[in-house]
């Protein structure tokens, strides 16, 4: 991920952590001695760049049913969000990432699709629960959206009749790694 | 024995000034579960509503909830179902009346103001429209929506479904299109409908040959 002086070091896997121990301390002050002797450490544009997009998600709650409890409890203190860098957000043009977290009604239908568009880029979509994936134990009704993704575009789909607040976790680590595997710099 | 009988006493007694404002023997019925209910035409239904809420011995304060109930086979289509609650007495009543497709009723907002949202979601639900009621709008459906959707000849999908147009930029509405149609399990046991050998009888039945 960065190149260093020292050549005995492992290279460096890009997507995991580095272990504890020696090697890491060896890591970090290479890190440091490079940025105390040469001023600058170099690394590639779009890895940093996404590292700082997935370091830092800021989900804007679209809670719309039974689903924003389990979204609520993911972010408790028992399965914090917040030491994965989530920060909810309420106003749309201040997040990353839109958890949709419950039935979608056709009443709502367009003031969904109005603060998705009010998201800047680069934005993603996470549908939460089987209401939002494709219209789940309401699928049959006169007045359900069958699956947000009829009226966003969706990135992750997190199955579950609530997903436990784990499973939400695990749905937006998903959404990390494939910010990591998909996001480009250049502009669309 | 001396709540019960006070319980039961204070039921006669209302069970009696029902009988009294209704003027008859047939004035309500109780259900097995011990609720009592009370029939009505439309047309003394504000009568009736107005006694039930200001007699004394009655004083039903409170009106819970008004909801409608669709007969199809019926002539008057609808039934129309008050609960009240009459706070000092501790005690809860049902009135039931019987409403056609094209009747009007009267709106009880004057008595009851929680009367309100309670009509409107029977107007938006069933199509029972209420004369002199200040709001009549819907409630819960959808903004443009068409359709009482609570009445029985109403599909359970409904007629229009929703979706983004990328090309018109905003919600469309368009023809419901199911992948899969709704399938109704019929959740009968096995066990039911199955002949089971009554075993003690044919047991009694041998010992008797093997005595004789």
């Amino acid at each position: 991920m960065m190149d260093t002086n020292q050549s005995q070091l492992a290279p460096l896997q890009a997507d995991s952590p580095i272990p504890p121990g020696a090697d890491q301390d060896a890591i970090l002050s290479a890190v440091t001695d490079e940025l105390t002797n040469r001023g600058f450490v170099i690394a590639q544009a779009d890895k940093l760049f996404n590292w700082a997009r997935t370091g830092s998600l800021w989900p804007m709650t679209f809670g719309l049913a039974c689903c924003a409890v389990e979204m609520i409890h993911s972010a408790a203190s028992r399965y914090d969000l917040d030491r994965y860098g989530m920060l909810f957000r309420p106003s749309p043009r201040q997040s990353d990432v839109m958890i949709v977290a419950g039935t979608l009604t056709n009443k709502m239908a367009p003031a969904l699709r109005r603060v998705y568009d009010q998201m800047p880029e680069p934005r993603w979509v996470l549908s939460m629960g089987s209401c939002a994936n494709g219209g789940g134990y309401y699928h049959y009704s006169y007045a359900v959206v069958r699956g947000c993704d009829r009226i966003v575009p969706v990135d992750v789909y997190v199955p579950g009749c609530p997903p436990t607040a784990e499973a939400l976790i695990y749905g937006l680590l998903q959404l990390q790694k494939k910010i990591k595997r998909t996001a480009t710099i250049a502009r669309s | 024995m001396n709540e019960a009988e006070t319980q039961s006493s204070a039921n006669d007694k209302l069970l009696s000034a029902l009988s009294r404002l209704m003027g008859g023997e047939n004035a309500y019925h109780i259900t097995p579960t011990g609720e009592v209910v009370m029939c009505c035409a439309l047309v003394d239904l504000l009568d009736v509503l107005k006694t039930l809420k200001d007699d004394e011995e009655l004083c039903f304060s409170q009106l819970t909830d008004i909801t409608a109930v669709d007969y199809p086979e019926r002539e008057l289509r609808f039934e129309m179902v008050y609960q009240l609650l009459s706070v000092k007495k501790n005690r809860r009543v049902r009135l039931v009346v019987a409403v056609g497709e094209s009747d009007i009723v009267p709106s009880v907002v004057p008595l009851y103001s929680s009367a309100n949202w309670a009509e409107r979601e029977v107007w938006d639900m069933f199509g029972i429209f209420f004369s002199g009621h200040p709001d009549m709008r819907r409630l819960l459906t959808d903004y443009g929506f068409e359709g009482h959707p609570l009445r029985k000849d109403f599909p359970l999908t409904g007629y229009v479904e929703v979706r983004y147009s990328e090309t018109e930029r905003r919600v469309v509405y368009e023809p419901t299109k199911l992948v899969q149609e709704f399938r109704d399990f019929d959740f009968l046991s096995p066990w039911e409908g199955m002949q089971m050998p009554n075993l003690a009888a044919e047991e009694d039945e041998e010992q008797e040959k093997a005595g004789e």
